[in-house]
């Protein structure tokens, strides 16, 4: 082998870099974050949708409310009607039912790295301890 | 045929995730395949790179477009002719950043009949360039699936990606940069009768397994939407070796991830391998110093030496004998 020294040494820090996930996990978990539902009843469609699809719900929301005044959702599981709102308070928004912004939303965002910067704008819950 | 054949293989191999995942075999397609793509992956590549380096390179080779370092008074083109290892190290992060040589790549054109003409083509230069930036801000972007807790650098990469603020979730210009890319280099090699001509299936094959990767992965993110939050879980669970399949994953996730799978495994076995193969092309990382140092070919046979001296010492009687001139008495 010719510059054996240099060539090992790009493979070493190529495998390293390549392999950081696993090197750099060592002894780490799954750490599946769990979020707290501090509501009983249904969400605004089935769990399993809204885990998957919520931002897109929220981004209908806000266009239909903010450029046809359409203030209105009709669920298409539960039939049952919801203020198309993300945080206003004294409705049916989201904050209203999950109030819990930090074990609930942030849990999931933190896991995987989403920052949403509707908070910019839109206010935060405030926690009811 | 050339652009079918590997067109249909890959459709196979979508199908093949799909209905595999229909049928059940998601720890297959999951964990099992993933894992033996990576190790696939590291074996192949090493193997590659270990084999380049056992070739001897007999003489320095480097190509060069200006003036070799000569007299003092001639201005030396110290980035195109470099002489020191230092010139070489800027040439080639010149080269891999900004694919230096790409950007003044000549196009050969035959203009009025039978002339040729040699121009510039900068499409090819902005159309590789995007692709391979996205290619690897995605790829960056996608370690939060795989770190926990997630370093600070992805998050402003997301950030950064995602400046535009266009829709929810939101857009990535590097998805639409890869998606506009690949499909150049694409039609490139279709619609240019002289590349259609040079170009073979192995030219298609990872054209088409890309873009369905970034194609998938783009519906994925704005379309058919998948949990995010339980494929994390699962690719945690791959770097943490304890797999697990959680429930309700989209099975165009699966597709995404066989497809990948599948491209890392062809990686070290095909033109692809050109990621590692850069760096050990001996026609830019040699300094062209071959006036001002010995370069000594590595395969020369080790000759014994016989100097005149050891030649006089052992006929120097005959030589006098017959009159010949000798250097010692
Ligand atoms: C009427 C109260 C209510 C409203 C309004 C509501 N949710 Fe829910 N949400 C719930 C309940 C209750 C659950 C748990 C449902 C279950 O487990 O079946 C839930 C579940 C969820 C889940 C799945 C959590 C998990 O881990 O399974 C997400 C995500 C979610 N909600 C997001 C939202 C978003 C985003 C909004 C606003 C668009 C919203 N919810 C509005 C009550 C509500
Ligand atoms: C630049 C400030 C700003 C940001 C950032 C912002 N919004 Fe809004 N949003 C508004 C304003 C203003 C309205 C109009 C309020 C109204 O008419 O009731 C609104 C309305 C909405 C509505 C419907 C009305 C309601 O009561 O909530 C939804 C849903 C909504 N926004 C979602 C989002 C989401 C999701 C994000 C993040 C991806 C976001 N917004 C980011 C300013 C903002
Ligand atoms: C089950 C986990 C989970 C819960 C609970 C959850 N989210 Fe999300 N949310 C996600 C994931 C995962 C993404 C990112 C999806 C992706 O990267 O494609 C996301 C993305 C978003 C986005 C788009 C952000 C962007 O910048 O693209 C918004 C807005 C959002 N969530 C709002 C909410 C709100 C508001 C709540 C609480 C009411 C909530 N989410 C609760 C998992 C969750
Ligand atoms: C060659 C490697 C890969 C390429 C080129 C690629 C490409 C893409 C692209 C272009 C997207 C669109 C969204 C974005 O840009 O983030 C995407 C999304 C996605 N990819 Fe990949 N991918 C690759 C590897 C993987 C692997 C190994 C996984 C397995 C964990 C994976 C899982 C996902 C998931 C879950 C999404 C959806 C993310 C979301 O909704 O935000 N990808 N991919």
């Amino acid at each position: 082998m010719y510059d054996a020294g240099k060539i090992i040494t790009g493979l070493v820090i190529f495998v390293g870099i390549v392999t950081y996930p696993i090197w750099g996990s060592l002894g780490g978990s799954v750490n599946m974050p769990e979020p707290v539902v501090n509501k009983s009843g249904t969400c605004v469609e089935s769990a399993e949708y809204m885990r998957a699809n919520h931002m897109q719900i929220l981004d209908e929301w806000r266009d239909s409310v903010v450029r046809d005044n359409d203030r209105v959702y009709t669920s298409q599981q539960y039939g049952t009607k919801f203020d198309k709102s993300l945080s206003t308070t004294g409705k049916t928004s989201c904050t209203s039912c999950h109030s819990n912004k930090e074990e609930f939303c942030d849990a999931c965002h933190d896991y995987t790295a989403v920052a949403p910067y509707c908070w910019e704008c839109h206010i935060e819950p405030k926690e009811e301890i | 045929m050339k652009i079918i054949n590997p067109l249909i293989i890959v459709l196979v191999l979508v199908a093949l995730a799909y209905f595999g995942v229909k049928a059940g075999l998601t720890a297959l397609f999951g964990v099992v395949i993933p894992y033996i793509a990576i190790v696939i992956f590291l074996l192949g590549f090493i193997y590659k790179v270990i084999g380049w380096a056992k070739s001897p390179v007999p003489f320095r080779i480097p190509t060069t477009c200006g003036q070799e370092k000569s007299l003092p008074w001639i201005k030396q083109n110290k980035l195109d002719n470099p002489s020191s290892t230092l010139g070489v190290v800027i040439r080639m992060a010149l080269e891999i950043f900004l694919f230096r040589s790409l950007f003044r790549n000549t196009k050969a054109e035959v203009y009025e009949g039978a002339k040729l003409k040699y121009g510039s083509n900068k499409w090819l230069w902005l159309g590789g360039i995007v692709f391979h930036w996205s290619f690897l801000i995605i790829l960056v972007r996608h370690s939060r699936l795989f770190l926990e807790p997630i370093p600070g650098f992805i998050t402003f990469l997301e950030k950064a990606d995602s400046f535009m603020q266009v829709g929810v979730p939101l857009f990535y210009m590097t998805d639409a940069g890869i998606l506009a890319a690949v499909t150049y280099l694409f039609l490139r090699r279709v619609v240019e009768p002289q590349i259609k001509y040079l170009s073979m299936p192995a030219d298609y094959f990872p054209l088409y397994l890309i873009l369905s990767i970034a194609i998938t992965g783009v519906l994925m993110r704005y379309f058919i939407r998948v949990d995010v939050v339980n494929i994390k879980a699962l690719a945690r669970g791959l770097v943490t070796f304890q797999p697990t399949i959680p429930d309700g994953i989209g099975v165009l996730f699966y597709i995404h991830l066989f497809l990948v799978s599948v491209l890392a495994i062809y990686f070290p076995f095909s033109k692809l391998m050109h990621l590692g193969g850069v760096f050990l092309s001996p026609t830019r990382n040699l300094a062209n110093n071959n006036r001002a140092v010995r370069h000594i070919n590595p395969w020369n046979p080790d000759i014994k030496i016989r100097t005149y001296e050891e030649y006089e010492d052992e006929f120097r009687e005959h030589m006098k004998k017959v009159g010949l001139p000798v250097d010692k008495e």
